[in-house]
């Protein structure tokens, strides 16, 4: 037992209700911020249009749903490209939001790309190296429907898998401009209901699809709500794993969470240049990507 | 006082891009003297948008620069307070908030406590100002802030015991708190709050000019307001949107509010400084160590 500011309570059911309470999101606030945005940061450009890649999961709905309400919903391309092994539920629930928002949509197969790529290979990749390699099957296409559709990449990472460093660099991770990147999944969760996104898509379970039965929470080995608990108390509150493990959290959870962040630091950052000159890029050479806009 | 009204510009600056802003002053310049206001206030850095970092040399002007000459041209007009980025003599740059009338400069305020934590980084490229003060217009005493130096209570208080019966705060403030169970920003709640006590705890209009639109990802959320001396606020411009907005300022309720609250009478000027000096002098040593 230790003092809060709410009265004596056992102790480790503060931080925890802290942290629901804190996450708890104003949709209709948050949803004004993203709408413009998405809007301002894309037509400071001179670009009114905007592509997604829709899997069929909560995360690119959302972006998506967005982006339609930003540039209305003929301005917006839902990219669907499915694997031969992906769930053909996604698919079928991507199509339900496309036809929900009435927006203009592309169906592009990866599987000849991914399998041509595979074949090359002279041992077996194993399923993170197949993983990645669909991921960035997917950013090529993707980029490519940027430049036919004419309109800039809005992404679909959410904070709590940038944070862990559950994504594939230049490849799910790859935007112009993220919406849902300051949110953490069951914020995300959220907000998808405030957009009406179809139950379906809210309600299963989250999946990267990348093969066949693959869980999100069952390969992290975690729920996300409790994910975003601990995460949102030490990045966002600055709280000391001491503090967590005290306050009743399990250890082995947030040394796992605290190894995960530190270890995926390089995902979230350009690479790194070698420094020579006296102004470097990004070091000492540093100008907004807004620059005269 | 002399009664008179504001007009609050809650404009959209471009990152970097003088040109851009100065026709965006000019346009709002002039529909503020059409809608009847004797003074326009603009927001933080309105003529060069606030993430500068290396763009702050690009942007820093001299004040008696030519590239103000349309701004004073203007301010014959009506009074003109807007942000920039003032260049010294020596090239030092200073976030600079200026009073103009009748094309001339009554007052530049350089922002004393500059932003270095969190998402701001003001004392890489920056220099601090060293004085707050008040000054007199012809409509009143008026003292002018900038952003964080409102976070520090003591500034206002200075203004105040110098005689400010207007506080103009001139803001760049990023939007952020979408959660907690809140039905606004978290940086919107605190500036109400902040506003809100100053203009009733020191007797006093206060009026905050925030600007809207987007740097880098980050928003800026507006809400720019005018608050009368017992906390009522009597203008508002919306959140998020570009507006031009008016209030009249009177000297009636400065008046009514003092004789019934008069805190600012009492407020012990001798007192506080005898008391800051001597804290100061303890620090000094407190901070060699």
């Amino acid at each position: 037992m230790r003092p809060s500011g709410i009265g004596w309570m056992p102790a480790e059911l503060n931080l925890r209700r802290r942290a629901r309470r804190e996450l708890d999101l104003d949709p209709r606030l948050t949803r004004r911020v993203l709408e413009a945005f998405i809007r301002d940061e894309i037509e400071k450009f001179g670009i009114q249009r905007a592509v997604v890649a829709l899997s069929g999961g909560i995360d690119s709905a959302v972006s998506c749903a967005l982006a339609a309400r930003a540039f209305g919903p003929e301005r917006v391309l839902a990219v669907l490209m499915p694997y031969r092994t992906s769930n053909p539920a996604s698919r079928g629930d991507a199509e339900t939001l496309v036809d929900q928002l009435g927006i203009p949509s592309r169906l592009i197969e990866i599987s000849a790309t991914v399998d041509g790529l595979l074949g090359e290979l002279d041992d077996d990749p194993g399923p993170l190296r197949r993983g990645n390699i669909m991921a960035r099957a997917r950013m090529i296409a993707l980029y490519d429907q940027s430049e036919a559709f004419g309109g800039l990449v809005v992404g679909t990472s959410n904070k709590t898998e940038l944070l862990l460093g559950y994504g594939t660099q230049f490849g799910d991770m790859a935007s112009a401009v993220n919406p849902i990147g300051d949110l953490y999944k069951t914020q995300v969760r959220a907000l998808a209901a405030a957009l009406d996104i179809p139950s379906a898509i809210r309600e299963k379970a989250p999946s990267a699809d990348l093969w066949v039965g693959q869980s999100d929470e069952d390969e992290l080995g975690f729920d996300y709500e409790t994910a975003d608990q601990l995460l949102f108390l030490l990045i966002d509150e600055m709280y000391a794993p001491a503090d967590l493990i005290a306050d009743g959290f399990d250890p082995d959870l947030v040394h796992d969470l605290q190894r995960r962040v530190v270890r995926s630091q390089f995902k979230r950052r350009l690479p790194l240049i070698a420094k020579l000159s006296n102004r470097t890029i990004d070091r000492d050479f540093r100008y907004p990507r807004d620059w005269g806009r | 006082m002399q009664d008179f009204r504001l007009a609050l510009a809650q404009i959209r600056p471009a990152l970097g891009n003088l040109e851009h802003n100065l026709a965006l002053h000019l346009d709002n310049i002039e529909r503020a003297a059409t809608g009847g206001a004797d003074v326009v206030v603009f927001p933080e850095q309105s003529l060069t948008g606030y993430f500068l970092s290396d763009l702050v040399p690009d942007v820093a002007l001299p004040r008696d620069d030519a590239r103000l000459d349309s701004l004073r041209e203007a301010s014959r007009k009506i009074d003109v307070v807007f942000g920039f980025v003032e260049e010294t003599s020596d090239h030092r740059f200073l976030p600079a908030a200026a009073y103009l009338h009748r094309g001339e400069f009554v007052h530049v305020h350089h922002k004393v406590y500059l932003v270095t934590y969190g998402l701001f980084d003001e004392a890489r490229d920056l220099a601090g100002g060293g004085a707050v003060r008040a000054f007199n217009t012809p409509f009143g005493r008026q003292a002018m802030l900038i952003c964080e130096d409102l976070w520090h209570p003591t500034t206002a208080g200075i203004v105040a015991a110098d005689g400010a019966d207007v506080i103009l705060g001139l803001s760049s403030s990023p939007g952020r708190g979408v959660a907690g169970g809140t039905h606004e920003l978290g940086s919107a709640e605190t500036w109400r709050a902040i506003n809100r006590l100053y203009a009733s705890l020191h007797v006093c209009y206060v009026v905050h000019c925030n600007r809207v639109g987007f740097e880098d990802g980050v928003n800026f959320w507006g809400g720019s307001e005018v608050v009368g001396p017992d906390g009522e606020v009597l203008a508002r411009a919306p959140d998020f949107e570009e507006a031009l907005v008016f209030a009249t300022l009177a000297d009636a309720p400065l008046r009514r509010q003092r004789t019934r609250l008069p805190l600012r009478r009492d407020e012990n000027v001798t007192l506080n400084g005898r008391e800051f000096a001597r804290i100061a002098a303890q620090r000094h040593w407190l901070d060699a160590g």
